[in-house]
């Protein structure tokens, strides 16, 4: 190996230990006793409290939140995560197959409609889309949760690039064979999509799981808490002090909302790189 | 079996522009007809306004006695077999195949006999449960044919299908596709822009020049018997000589070039005159010489290409000319032949307006 | 647009049906209400209101709480593109280089993207934890005299390297396609017509890679304004003295905690205009997502 291929691989693992140092530290702090990480500080090697930690976590009552345990949290997060994805992937394929494959007078107004979402973040107007989501009774479920995120431009042009590079020739063939205009997209151009379908899936998913605002300000009730508002509530908890800070459980939860994302992103890895440069561009 | 009828069919285009400028066409039960032409001159259009692709601006086009103008393409009876082939990538050969059949609720065994007859005959019986990306090109080909004729249609429609094939492929398709077409005796309707692939195919080749129909008949009778320049200069490969020529009362004219022999023509126009390349002859006593510059031996016939001495074409530059020779002719490089023709089998064009006088 | 299409209809309006109602339910109206909202002005009880022109406009927007989160955001949003752009382009050369280990180094540089801004916000706060925090007692034990609870800037330093830390493996992905997707003849022919390594790269690469970094800096630009929310809010929460507070978490603030709705409507509008900006910016210059 000469010098140069030498110092490439001293830059890169330098990058690499630089992205994946603090969250293996954050997981082997997290298998320490608190008496440990109070008195030695961070912890470099995973220790013994594991079990105990993330048993407490996971499946005690006042384990982590007042009542409600981290399982009940993932599977919040599980739902909006999972949720969040489809009904993305739903509603902009529907937009997209109308726009592309659909000559109608109002095509290019609600193309503007769709790509206005793209100027209004929800950060822009979180205050009167709280109260909009409050008037319609849906705070603190699942709907009032998810349905308002799920509008998405980037999705609908994703699919609309998507279908745009498919050949006019199939919609001609499908129609010399008697295909519907529901029955050439469901037998044609939904399995068709797939791969992209998974893609954008997996990204949504990830995107999905780690929405913090709107969670925030739309759960008030502990049992509806996603895991990375838990992280919030945890947060206020060391803030505020009071007895033994119970560091190791911070870091058991950071590791929880983290863990899913990751692994999805990592057992997929390929789909997502795609679906994420494609679904940009 | 219906034929096809197209009356004063046009085509205007939103933003006004005509690709098809009324054309009357009537094509007998059982035919096969060939559209030819340039790119852009309206032949895949005037298709697709058969299958009901393309609306139709003017006129009728009827299938048998049934005006199918504002029928949906897939009530009209027809298929098509695409230039891309346009199979589902996502189905196998026989979803392909079945798909259009199942859309309209045949039973299940009726399709499963339709595929496997079509499927023998075509010679995919093999491949039947692959997926299109794992055939070859002349095999996907076959599939696009099969999906066109489980259907059993009154009229078979070919968009340049054997565009997308190599050279050998491209012949022997070209030849299975005649004796399918022979054998089930359907309408069919091929565009192609390949004059081999019109004259070999065609029972009547429609020749097809921006929207219009140039002229429609027998391969040979638009060979020997072009009505316009367009049709000569289009059918017949190599393509015919073109000289353009003045006529003085006697005489064809260009620079030096001086043919004989020529009564009845326009004097003071520009004439064009049209000899093929195989009624060319070396002769001492022919008209004209040529200077040889490249020979293409093509294994049982050679082509010799050279400039015609004494003539120039419209820029003033040499005229090209070619003649189509057997396999031992075979002249000096930049030496010079006389050739010699018979007068009447070359055909004089008015050059403004491309209609034939001789 | 497809030269064939279904004829007229009322099936295309069913299918962007849902998209719509979404958008108008969720996203126009309660933008419009913005609107309304920063001109009005509410009683302490949300009782009557009070149309007041662009009084909160004037009010918020000229205050000192807001100039100061409008420069910290700004700088704050500069500092994070350039580090973790420049950082990301490095480690994707390096990786579009390496041929041993790869996909290895692909993998390690690419995970975080999966990790929640607020996530990576409280692992950052931990590990700057004075009781427990090694980072923080390494900062101290190299001669700064850090403490990111009173000092502007050491709190300015905390939110900056953990937007960072989370944003390079996006920046990674995005660059590392861009250098895939430069053609292996180019590269081939630069290297009959080129020697030096750097000059390569600065005349060759990186002229070719333009069309993703100026998109990876508008992704970034937006990333640093809003989604770096989470991370705002679990480490300083804007402190101290509001050093810390960026524009987005400065409308939350006012809105939720300080229940000043008329003045954080109006900021809301103002970083509507801003994400306007962006994005017409954006397509001026890339016009790829827009050719209707």
């Amino acid at each position: 190996m000469n010098r140069s291929a030498i110092s490439t691989h001293i830059i890169l693992i330098c990058g690499a230990l630089f992205m994946t140092l603090p969250v293996w530290v954050a997981f082997a702090t997290s298998t320490h006793a608190p008496e440990t990480i109070l008195r030695e500080g961070l912890q470099i090697w995973p220790g013994g409290h594991f079990l105990e930690t993330y048993n407490e976590v996971l499946f005690v009552e006042g384990g982590v939140m007042k009542k409600v345990t981290a399982t009940a949290m993932l599977k919040n997060s599980l739902i909006l995560g999972v949720g969040f994805a489809v009904g993305k992937v739903i509603i902009s394929m529907l937009a997209a197959y109308a726009i592309v494959y659909f000559r109608f007078r109002l095509a290019v107004p609600l193309f503007w409609v769709i790509f206005m979402t793209l100027l209004l973040p929800l950060e822009v107007r979180i205050i009167p889309s709280y109260k909009v989501v409050a008037d319609l009774g849906m705070l603190d479920t699942h709907a009032g949760l998810i349905i308002p995120l799920i509008a998405s431009a980037t999705g609908t042009f994703f699919f609309r690039q998507f279908f745009r590079s498919v050949p006019d020739e199939l919609l001609e063939a499908a129609r010399l064979d008697g295909a519907t205009a529901w029955g050439f997209f469901i037998d044609i151009l939904v399995p068709l999509s797939k791969t992209m379908i998974a893609a954008i899936l997996i990204i949504m998913f990830v995107v999905g799981w780690n929405q913090y605002l709107w969670p925030l300000i739309m759960t008030t009730k502990e049992e509806n808490y996603t895991l990375v508002i838990g992280i919030k509530q945890i947060y206020q908890v060391l803030n505020e002090g009071g007895e033994l800070p119970q560091f190791q459980k911070a870091f058991a939860l950071t590791i929880l909302a983290t863990l899913p994302p990751v692994l999805v992103v990592l057992i997929f890895q390929n789909w997502f790189v795609k679906g994420l440069v494609e679904s940009e561009k | 079996m219906s034929g096809v009828h197209l009356k004063s069919v046009r085509k205007t285009y939103p933003n006004g522009a005509e690709a098809i400028r009324g054309v009357d066409m009537d094509i007998q039960s059982g035919e096969m007809i060939v559209f030819v032409g340039p790119s852009g001159c309206g032949k895949s259009t005037l298709l697709r306004m058969v299958a009901g692709l393309e609306s139709i601006s003017g006129g009728d086009i009827s299938i048998g006695d049934r005006v199918i103008n504002d029928v949906s393409p897939s009530e009209r009876d027809v298929a098509m077999v695409f230039q891309n082939y346009a199979l589902y990538p996502h189905m196998s050969v026989r979803g392909n195949m079945s798909y259009g059949l199942k859309n309209r609720k045949m039973d299940k065994a009726e399709i499963d006999k339709r595929v496997n007859d079509a499927a023998k005959m075509l010679k995919i019986d093999a491949f039947l449960e692959r997926q299109p990306n794992q055939l070859s090109g002349g095999q996907r080909q076959r599939v696009a044919m099969g999906r066109a004729i489980v259907r059993n249609p009154q009229v078979f429609l070919f968009d340049e299908p054997l565009s997308n094939l190599d050279a050998k492929l491209r012949v022997q398709m070209r030849i299975e596709i005649k004796r399918l077409q022979r054998r089930m005796n359907v309408t069919s309707i091929y565009v192609t822009h390949d004059q081999t692939e019109a004259m070999t195919l065609a029972d009547r080749l429609a020749v097809i020049n921006d929207g219009l129909v140039e002229q429609m008949g027998a391969p040979m009778e638009l060979y020997n018997d072009p009505k316009t320049l367009f049709v000569a200069s289009f059918i017949g490969a190599p393509q015919i000589n073109l000289i353009p020529v003045k006529f003085d009362g006697t005489t064809l004219s260009n620079g030096a070039l001086q043919l004989a022999g020529f009564s009845g023509l326009p004097e003071n126009t520009d004439l064009v005159l049209g000899i093929r390349p195989d009624v060319l002859r070396v002769s001492g006593d022919g008209q004209f010489e040529m200077r040889v510059d490249l020979v293409e031996q093509h294994g049982g016939e050679n082509l010799v290409y050279g400039a015609l001495l004494g003539a120039t074409n419209n820029e003033g530059d040499d005229l090209e000319v070619c003649l189509k020779g057997d396999k031992e002719m075979l002249p000096d490089l930049d030496g010079t032949l006389r050739l010699g023709f018979d007068s009447s089998t070359a055909f004089v064009f008015r050059k403004d307006t491309g209609e034939r006088l001789i | 647009m497809k030269r064939v299409q279904f004829e007229h209809s009322p099936i295309p309006y069913l299918f962007v049906a849902p998209q719509i109602i979404i958008i108008v339910v969720f996203f126009l109206w309660p933008a419009a209400q913005a609107v309304y909202q920063s001109f009005l002005l509410e009683d302490a009880f949300g009782l009557s209101s009070q149309f007041v022109w662009f009084r909160n406009y004037s009010d918020t927007i000229f205050s000192a709480a807001w100039l100061q989160a409008f420069w910290f955001t700004i700088i704050f949003s500069t500092l994070v593109t350039a580090l973790s752009l420049g950082l990301a382009l490095l480690l994707a050369v390096k990786a579009n280089e390496v041929i041993q280990g790869a996909s290895t180094y692909k993998t390690l540089l690419m995970w975080a993207y999966a990790i929640a801004p607020p996530v990576a916000g409280l692992m950052g706060n931990l590990m700057f934890n004075p009781l427990i925090g090694d980072l923080y007692g390494f900062m101290n034990a190299v001669g700064f005299d850090f403490d990111h609870k009173l000092d502007p800037y050491d709190a300015g330093f905390v939110v900056v390297l953990i937007s960072v830390w989370k944003q390079v493996s996006v920046n990674f992905i995005f660059f590392l396609s861009g250098l895939q997707g430069i053609p292996k003849s180019v590269n081939e022919a630069a290297l009959m017509d080129c020697k030096s390594p750097t000059r390569r790269f600065w005349t060759i690469t990186f002229p070719l890679l333009a069309p993703t970094t100026f998109f990876l800096m508008v992704i970034n630009i937006t990333y640093a304004f809003f989604e770096t929310f989470g991370i705002i809010d679990t480490t300083t929460q804007g402190a101290p003295g509001g050093a810390t507070t960026t524009l987005v978490f400065k409308v939350f603030q006012d809105g939720f905690r300080g229940a000043d709705i008329g003045g954080s409507s109006a900021q809301s509008v103002v970083l509507m205009l801003l994400v306007l900006a962006l994005t017409v910016i954006q397509f001026r210059f890339i016009e790829k997502k827009v050719h209707y």
